[in-house]
């Protein structure tokens, strides 16, 4: 297996502990409008199916439709259609979801709760290493018509999943929206309960056809050394192709 | 041919290609259509046109117009290849706006033989021998209305014949107390272009323009605006029809102009250029003709995670002759005029500091 820096710098490589180390951790990914990092989500996505044949992902869309991920990942060599009807894939299709407005609804997302229950404790019971990806937290956010108390309680519970069911949860949010403050509750408490920050930004020196822009992956070790907890901290450049990332140290592409 | 095929090979190809069948659709990368911004240089910028499915974002100067001959373009673009056309606006009548719609430029092709004059070399008597046929410019004779994409005449407005029929549905927002009767007259003209695994007949196009300004009685109610455009993006996405949404971002929230930024497949914005600024002039050439700026921010890229990364991001809107918009790269003026080491070098002048472009 052929790994790269992203998965160095997400722990992808310590398969001795864990075929799927992620389990039990919230990545958290975040972009702006000049570069996105849906690309670090469909990296996962490939990883996660070759991590063991009882890995699975629970997938709620809110940005693409399956056809979109289907033809990206079929290019990163991953079929989701085969793995959808394997059930190793569950596609839930939120690009129309969109609660009732009015009153803040407190069961405006319990359907999205349920659906997810529903899954996991089917899911549970033959598949070891379960992922729950989100792709768009900020659209999530938007279905919920802004209450951020809903968009929490939904986020707090993929959360508790992770130490429940020993899943991975990842989530994609747009750091740029929250920069005034607006709204930031979201953005900041998920930060904090963040095991792994993945954030893609674009280079300081503009638009280039070589590099695409920039990551900063920090891992919160929950080992405690003395009691003492480290952040690792990865920074390097990637450059995205139809089938591979390219990721390499700023100064160091040929 | 199949318009759509079902299972594309990883190695498709990243050429555009008419389809015989209809002109107004082209075929573009993974599996993707497009259809003409009504622009033959926006087409160029953005690799072939709109992709069918996307969401288009215009941002908007509140001091200038420019956006307008965004849409106008793409309006009468779409109904000269009889492409059923969704127009809405707060104005009180939407219906005289398609009275402004430009025509077709005339059919002797007065432009395209200027220009391709100006930019062809011209070859030697002798040499001619060895090039064959000359090359036909593509958007000449041919009647226009079978082109992909057309020059369209400013000064002259589009013959009714175009818009009188059925397939032109305009929308007044300005009385609406919200969004809601808009999302399903845009859900109801989107489904007539559900997509399916056969061909496509048609497409559809969708024109709303500022759609957040301040006449509008629902305004104020940011988080009604944005499940408003994410809606539509997500019936636009299965349906082969293209959304171009205009809206001032000066009027909205810094978070809520974001988001909607981030919701665009392909985000636009025009610029004004104030008049008579003579540091511009000076940076320059053809400051003079320039009436505004246009930056390209996304480019959508659906089936596919690899961004497009544009040579230049800022471009130039010009009036050809006061009659045609043609967009250019920005060239720097050279300096001093004797000392011309800046020949063609491209220079981004609008002020945004990440999106500098590269010198070839």
């Amino acid at each position: 297996m052929d790994w790269n820096l992203l998965d160095e710098a997400l722990g992808l490589h310590h398969t001795n502990a864990k075929p799927w180390p992620l389990c039990g951790r919230f990545v958290l990914v975040e972009d702006c409008v000049d570069t996105s990092a849906a690309f670090v989500l469909h990296h996962i996505l490939k990883r996660s199916f070759s991590s063991s044949p009882s890995s699975a992902v629970l997938f709620l869309a809110f940005s693409h439709p399956f056809s979109h991920y289907d033809h990206v990942l079929r290019k990163l060599g991953c079929n989701l259609a085969a793995q959808r009807d394997n059930g190793r894939f569950l596609f839930l299709d939120m690009l129309m979801l969109q609660c009732p407005e009015g009153k803040p609804d407190q069961n405006g997302l319990a359907s999205v709760f349920e659906k997810i229950e529903r899954v996991i404790t089917a899911l549970h019971e033959d598949k070891k290493f379960i992922s729950i990806i989100i792709d768009d937290i900020s659209f999530l956010e938007v279905a919920a018509n802004g209450y951020s108390n809903n968009v929490l309680n939904l986020l707090h519970y993929c959360h508790t999943l992770t130490s429940e069911y020993g899943c991975a949860f990842i989530a994609l949010g747009h750091k740029d929206i929250y920069l005034n403050g607006d709204n930031a509750a979201v953005i900041f408490e998920m930060e904090y309960y963040a095991d792994i920050l993945v954030r893609a930004e674009p280079l300081s020196t503009g638009l280039a056809k070589d590099v695409h822009g920039q990551l900063m992956v920090s891992d919160k070790e929950t080992q405690h050394q003395h009691g003492i907890s480290t952040i690792k901290t990865h920074n390097f450049h990637f450059k995205i192709k139809e089938n591979v990332i390219e990721c390499f140290y700023p100064g160091t592409k040929i | 041919m199949a318009a759509t095929r079902a299972r594309v090979s990883s190695f498709s190809r990243n050429v555009s290609t008419e389809t015989s069948q209809n002109p107004g659709l082209k075929h573009g990368p993974n599996g993707t259509m497009f259809i003409s911004s009504g622009i033959p240089d926006l087409d160029k910028i953005l690799g072939g046109g709109f992709s069918l499915g996307s969401l288009v974002m215009v941002m908007e100067d509140a001091e200038a117009p420019h956006h307008m001959l965004l849409l106008r373009n793409f309006m009468s673009q779409g109904l000269v290849q009889k492409q059923p056309l969704l127009y809405a606006s707060a104005s009180r009548d939407p219906k005289r706006f398609l009275g402004t719609l430009p025509s077709l430029a005339s059919l002797k092709g007065d432009k395209s033989s200027d220009l391709s004059h100006e930019k062809d070399l011209r070859i030697a008597w002798q040499y001619k021998k060895y090039f064959g046929e000359p090359q036909l410019n593509l958007n000449t004779n041919n009647g226009g209305q079978h082109d992909y994409c057309n020059d369209f005449d400013l000064r002259k407005p589009l013959d009714r014949q175009f818009f009188s029929g059925s397939n032109v549905d305009c929308v007044s927002i300005n009385d609406s107390p919200n969004l809601t009767a808009l999302q399903d007259r845009c859900a109801g003209f989107l489904a007539k272009f559900s997509r399916n695994e056969g061909c496509i007949r048609t497409a559809g196009r969708i024109a709303i323009q500022s759609f957040c300004s301040p006449q509008c009685k629902y305004s104020n109610e940011e988080w009604h605006m944005l499940s408003f455009i994410r809606s539509l993006k997500g019936m636009a996405r299965t349906s082969n029809a293209v959304v171009v949404v205009t809206f001032p971002p000066s009027l909205l929230s810094p978070s809520c102009s974001k988001r909607l930024q981030h919701m665009a497949d392909t985000l636009l914005s025009v610029k004004t250029i104030p008049d008579e600024d003579k540091e511009l002039a000076k940076l320059l050439t053809g400051y003079q003709d320039m009436i505004g700026l246009l930056n390209v921010h996304k480019i959508a890229r659906l089936n596919t995670q690899v961004p497009v990364i544009l040579e230049a991001t800022t471009f130039s809107l010009k009036l050809h002759k006061r009659r045609f918009l043609v967009l250019e790269c920005l060239n720097q003026a050279p300096v001093d005029g004797s000392s011309g080491s800046s020949y063609g070098t491209s220079g981004g002048c609008s002020g945004s500091t990440k999106t500098g472009s590269l010198d070839f």
